[in-house]
């Protein structure tokens, strides 16, 4: 302690990040629970005439059919809409950087720390979900890759599948403690 | 207690174990898998309940669901207690605790029974008649007693410790019932390799098969062939299977809800097993395999205990083991309870008589029960059963007249014949059609995608059931239009019948002995104590519509839905109408089927899943600080910090001191915030606001007013424009969504050739508001790439650089009329930022405030909250807000509205500010204000208090109201008349504190 | 709960994912300002209300966020159709009685 300070103290010039939820896990009969590291993510909007730039800049083909997406080089793609994307890049590189090259017409909006990101792994892991979620889960109308906006309980999340027994839930920072917690309840009633 | 109606060899339980249990405090054994009325029969207890209206004593009338009767309160501990459960459907478990209901004192001697002897008093109709006069009476006379006298059962009361769990699942063919024919059409479904669902109602599957003892399937029993087809099914990975399952309602398209009863059958079923799951099951197929209910007999006194269906002896025998009496009276107008005398006859039972109303019946099952020494009587009716606590005996007398003959029996087993349960087919908007030649209803015109095979279809005799339920069900998978199945498709052959019982038509309607010159208490409905002579008392007194009948007597309205009376009182009702049954009617069958827990319904819903409580990055600071917290939507705020020994009142006022003393921080994060990008932004922004924005330059910002396209006020929010392409919108905190929604809404729909996005940025971004005097040296020295001099940043503009070394988009703005900043972060930064502001607050005397400091600072300025001080009538003049206004735009959202003449007119109600007489009077939020305090109530109510607080920066009370003509009535002394007192107060600007706003870069 | 088409969906979805917006192919005048007093009634506050046939718009809220046109006839609670927002009133409807 500097005893010139006179009793003033100096803040500290860095911050720490302090995701929420961090490192939290549940692990039950048929099913794992966990919550991801953080990711760099972007909304994208785009004009169909301009998705081919945004993907080269981006470096992942950006999905145009429904209900999928695209995986490059820890980089995944999800078709929300008809132009919109959510980019999640969980290799540590910035896809708003890449965008910013790009001049033609779009929006991308930082949105990292919007969404927090849960797995939900193992066999029980479709009907864990389907406590909440009233879409159909099935390998034939939701594949592996298959990607959507959609609800869980009483929140909105975006669904990923990653395996046939693995998801990517990602819904708003403040709505995971709820989704998190309606998992968990689900998860233990899924096994049985 | 030895069972001693328990029959050595007979029934399937011959394996299980012992399970004690009491009912009425009484201790009795039964055996595990059995009902607890298979087990209560075992030891002889007939009597269990007591009914409705009249209180007469009940016993069993089923072995199933559809039971009016015996409903009996089942308690685990204090707070674990289940009134109205069908004792034919709860499972025993070792331990079981059962009460009656419905009963004082006991169950053996009811005082209320007395009503049975008044009941000409409480004869159809008697609560629109009995209790009209004198009118005062009803609310403090009648009405009390009837609610004391009424209901059936209570109602626990403490929390539901048990939990709930529900699931969404889809299938391409969902086959409700799981008998023979529910069976047979899964089993064709389930090979073909689609996704199927088979759902039961009972532990076991096998529906009828259960007492049909007649029947073999590929050799077997009946039973035994159902036990091996479903087990085969459930290996299946394109198949599932649920047992105590009852589908409950039938939605639009296919959308089917079923109640799975998981642990009620369980001895202690854990934490780990739901009490129940909900499945909403979406099937692109449905297949309705409900089976049939058989019917009781009309006659007198058919409600004594002893007195049940045929179909519901054979149960108790052939599946439990349990006879229901030793020396047993048949009555029947129909083959089916042949068998039950049979069967009975056969372990064992003395058959005293089988009564039978038809003339002259023939058939293999008559000639049976002949051969086994049986006294069959034709053309004969049981007029009366007699005996009170238990039936002692039948009369018979020729249906004609005659003389009378009285045989003592202990039991009476009836049937009328079988009506098909069409209740989910009717529940799909289907509508059923009457067979004349067989007196049934069966489903006619289909409104869904979905099928009825056998008994519910009214497809007679086994072999026929099965043929029809197994082309079904192949028939519903093509159709389930499913492709490249491929790798569950199995090769499989529709199940032989090799033997099965017989099937012959009933009779709907009150019998002989109980027509329309009696006067005899022959029920219809059980459970509502509705007779036959009420329903003929309903269409004398007018009714004509079978809905009328309904209501009117009440039949059918129990919680049994009438699965037993329905189609008696139509007949009933037709008949003393003098019409056709068909143009009668029939009532609509509604969902539930059965009564649905509460618990189902609301499934993970409640404690902390019942809605997602939306906490800030910051959150764990405020509440390591012992923050109090109050709701705003779903967001957790800190509405305060209170140091020791300080009530709310006085945190409150420290706080809005030491703001405008030195500073303040406050948690702003839940502020909603919208991104809005695209060379067309400040275009879209110009449409969606009243202000104008293609001038407004980069770093700046301004308050923006959004209004509806009535004119009035919708949110307001500071909108900083980043880039000319890029601005960043604030809303209000419970405005987020529907801003969102809004905006969204005119871009799509209204302006979609502008090209501009908009995406929530609301939780990428905490956001600190630093507030006061003090306000920029503590943000200072964090800061870096950003000049915070006056100069280069003056009030209301905004610039991207880094605090603590992280991104931040820094505001100067001002909610509180102070020099004030809103620092925003990236969200998982906001704490240690915060905690950084905060070290640097503490070296200046900064604060922590709330919510409350924050709207007693921003009343103090005059600065309105949407939503408080507007209340989705307020224009912005209305509001003083005309400056706000772009007056050479052309074209926003509410520009015409804006215009109406009643939005022009005088004498709407403006916002001002109002000071008590007395200072130290804090006025009531949503008091009314009144010209004239000496006028006649009701008084003109002039306007209205929208926000008051105790200001101790002015060292008075402040309010803000909407007032008539307010801005032309400045100075003017109007009344808030209280309960206690009536309030003087004085219309003034709604500005209290710095009139000349020289703090903001003070 | 109903289960219904997403035009950019491409595919039905449940009912919880969307939400009703109200009558649809109501224009807003392209000079709002200059809207009669009549004229703005009519847009803002009359609705048909129809036993049948209705036009109206629905928001995939948490799907892909569209908003977008439907028919439904509200005495069955039949979707009959959807299409994009933008795209005119169809001229013939499928399956449709009346």
């Amino acid at each position: 302690m500097a005893k010139a300070a006179a009793n003033k103290i100096a803040a500290p010039r860095s911050a720490e990040r302090r995701p929420v939820l961090a490192g939290q896990e549940l692990s039950v009969t048929g099913v794992t629970l966990a919550v991801l590291p953080p990711a760099e993510r972007i909304s994208l909007r785009a004009p169909d005439a301009l998705v081919a730039a945004l993907s080269k800049a981006l470096g992942v083909t950006l999905p145009q059919k429904p209900k999928t997406s695209a995986a490059e080089a820890g980089r995944i793609a999800l078709w929300l809409g008809p132009d919109e994307w959510l980019v999640i890049d969980d290799a540590g590189k910035d896809p708003l950087a890449d965008c910013a090259a790009v001049t033609a017409l779009h929006s991308a909006v930082g949105i990292s720390h919007r969404n927090v990101a849960m797995s939900v792994t193992g066999p029980a892991a479709a009907a864990t979900i389907s406590a909440g979620c009233p879409q159909d889960l099935s390998l034939d109308a939701f594949p592996v890759g298959a990607a959507s906006r959609t609800i869980l309980g009483k929140a909105e999340i975006v669904l990923l599948r990653t395996a046939t027994d693995a998801f990517r839930v990602e819904c708003w920072r403040s709505f995971s403690d709820y989704v998190f917690t309606f998992l968990s309840e689900a998860a233990g009633d899924a096994a049985a | 207690m030895i069972a001693t109606f328990r029959i050595p060899g007979a029934g399937r339980l011959k394996q299980a174990e012992t399970a004690r249990f009491s009912f009425d405090g009484q201790l009795y054994a039964g055996v595990e898998g059995e009902t607890l009325a298979s087990a209560l029969l075992a030891n002889g207890v007939h009597l269990v309940g007591r009914s409705f209206k009249y209180h007469r004593p009940r016993g069993f009338l089923s072995a199933g669901a559809e039971e009016p009767n015996a409903l009996v309160e089942i308690k685990r501990d204090a707070a674990r207690k289940t009134p109205n459960v069908r004792a034919t459907v709860q499972e025993l478990y070792d331990g079981l605790t059962a009460q009656s209901q419905n009963r004082w004192p006991s169950l053996a001697f009811d005082v209320s029974a007395l009503g049975d002897i008044a009941s000409p008093l409480l004869s159809a109709g008697f609560y629109y008649k009995t209790f009209m006069w004198p009118k005062s009476a009803w609310k403090n006379f009648y009405e009390p007693k009837i609610r004391a006298a009424a209901g059936l059962g209570v109602a626990p009361d403490q929390p539901d410790p048990d939990h709930y769990s529900a699931r969404f699942a889809h299938c391409d063919v969902l086959v409700l019932g799981g008998g023979a024919a529910g069976i047979a059409a899964a089993l064709a479904a389930a090979e073909s390799g689609v996704r199927v669902i088979l759902a039961d109602e009972q532990p076991d599957f096998g529906g009828s098969l259960r007492f049909e003892s007649g029947a073999k399937i590929v050799g077997q029993d009946g039973f035994a062939w159902a036990q091996g087809a479903v087990a085969k099914l459930g290996a299946m990975d394109n198949v599932r299977v649920l047992s105590r399952t009852t589908a409950f309602g039938y939605y639009a398209q296919n959308f089917v809800g079923l109640v799975e009863r998981v642990s009620d059958h369980l001895q202690s079923p854990g934490r780990d097993l739901p009490r129940e799951r909900l499945w909403q099951v979406r099937a692109k197929r449905v297949v309705l395999a409900t089976g049939a209910i058989e019917r009781h007999i009309v006659f007198a006194d058919n409600d004594r205990p002893g007195v049940m269906l045929a179909s519901a002896a054979r149960t108790y025998l052939n599946h439990f083991g349990v006879a229901v009496g030793r020396n047993v009276g048949v009555y029947t107008a129909n083959d089916s309870a042949y068998a039950a005398a049979i069967d009975l006859k056969k372990a064992g039972v003395g058959v005293a008589a089988i009564v039978d109303l038809r003339d002259n019946p023939t058939g293999a099952l008559i000639d049976e029960a002949r051969a086994l020494g049986i006294e069959v009587n034709f053309g004969r009716a049981v007029i009366r059963a007699g005996g009170k606590l238990r039936v002692s005996s039948m009369t018979v007398q020729p249906k004609n007249g005659g003389g009378e003959r009285t045989i003592p029996v202990d039991a009476i087993l009836m049937s009328a014949g079988w009506t098909p349960s069409v209740h989910l087919f009717s529940q799909s908007r289907g509508k059923v059609a009457f067979n004349d030649e067989t007196k049934r209803f069966v489903p006619g015109t289909y409104a869904q995608d979905c099928v009825s095979v056998g008994a519910c279809n009214g497809t007679d005799g086994l072999s026929a059931t099965i043929d029809e339920a197994y082309a079904a069900g192949a028939k519903a998978a093509k159709d389930a239009g499913v492709k490249n199945i491929g790798a569950n498709t199995v090769k499989g052959t529709k199940p032989k019948v090799d033997a099965s019982e017989s099937w012959s038509r009933g009779m709907l309607g009150a019998a002989p002995g109980a027509g329309p010159d009696t006067t005899v208490k022959a029920f219809v409905d059980f459970q509502n104590d509705v007779t036959a002579k009420d329903i003929r008392q309903a269409v004398h007194e007018g009714m004509r519509s079978i809905e009328h009948v309904k209501r009117f007597t009440t039949n059918g309205m129990a919680t049994d839905q009438g699965k037993t009376s329905n189609m008696h009182g139509l007949a009933i009702a037709a008949e003393t109408l003098d019409k056709p049954i068909p143009q009668v009617g029939l009532t609509t069958f509604r969902a539930p089927y059965t009564p649905v827990t509460f618990g189902s319904i609301v499934g993970h819903a409640r404690g902390p899943l019942f809605d997602p409580t939306r906490k800030t990055a910051i959150h764990p600071w405020a509440e390591a600080q012992g923050a109090v917290f109050e709701d705003v939507g779903q967001w957790k705020r800190a509405w305060y910090f209170p140091k020791a020994g300080e009530d709310m009142h006085a945190a409150v006022d420290r706080e809005c001191v030491t703001v405008r003393k030195t500073a303040g921080l406050f948690d702003a994060s839940t502020l909603g915030k919208i991104e809005v990008v695209g060379p067309d932004a400040a275009k879209f922004m110009e449409l969606l606001y009243t202000n104008p924005w293609e001038k407004l330059e980069p770093g700046r910002c301004r308050y923006g007013i959004m209004l509806r396209e009535d004119g009035f006020i919708y949110d307001d929010g500071v909108v900083g424009r980043l880039a000319a392409d890029r601005f960043h919108v604030t809303t209000t905190t419970g405005g987020a969504p529907r801003v969102m929604n809004h905006m969204e809404d005119y871009l799509q729909t209204e302006f979609p050739h502008l090209n501009v996005w908009l995406t929530s940025i609301t939780e990428q971004w905490a956001v600190i508001a630093v507030q006061g005097p003090k306000s920029r040296e503590i943000i200072a020295p964090l800061i870096e790439g950003i000049d915070m001099s006056d100069g280069a940043l003056p009030h209301m503009s905004v610039r991207e650089g880094r605090i603590c070394g992280v991104p931040t988009r820094l505001f100067r703005m001002s909610f509180t009329g102070e020099r004030g900043f809103e620092v925003n972060v990236p969200a998982d930064y906001g704490q240690a930022v915060w905690e950084a502001l905060w070290t640097e607050g503490q070296n200046h005397g900064a604060c922590a405030y709330g919510t409350e400091a924050m709207h007693v600072l921003r009343a103090e300025k005059g600065y309105i909250i949407v939503g408080q001080d507007t209340d989705g009538t307020v224009t912005p003049n209305d509001a003083g807000l005309d400056w706000a206004v772009g007056k050479k735009k052309t074209d926003f959202v509410g520009i015409r509205g804006m215009a109406r003449p009643d939005l022009v007119a005088k004498g709407r109600k403006q916002l001002v500010g109002l000071k008590t007489r007395d200072p130290k009077v804090v006025l009531e939020e949503g008091a009314q204000i009144v010209g004239d305090p000496k006028q006649a109530i009701p008084m003109t109510m002039i306007g209205h208090v929208t926000s008051s607080y105790w200001s101790e920066n002015c060292g008075r009370s402040i309010a803000l109201a909407l007032v008539a003509g307010g801005r032309d009535r400045m100075g003017e002394t109007l009344y808030v008349p209280m309960p206690n007192a009536t309030i003087e107060v004085e219309v003034t600007g709604m500005v209290f504190f710095d009139e000349k706003g020289e703090r903001l870069n003070g | 709960m109903l289960l219904i088409r997403c035009p950019y969906c491409e595919e039905e979805r449940p009912e919880l994912e969307f939400r009703n917006a109200g009558e649809a192919h109501i224009a807003r005048s392209a000079d709002m300002a200059a809207t009669s007093d009549d004229d703005f009634e009519k847009f803002f506050f009359i609705r048909s209300n129809p036993k049948g046939i209705i036009y109206e718009r629905w928001r995939h809220m948490h799907g892909c966020a569209r908003f977008f046109n439907a028919v439904r006839d509200t005495v069955s609670d039949r979707f009959l159709m959807t299409y994009k927002a933008g795209e005119p009133k169809p001229a013939k409807l499928p399956g449709a009685s009346e």
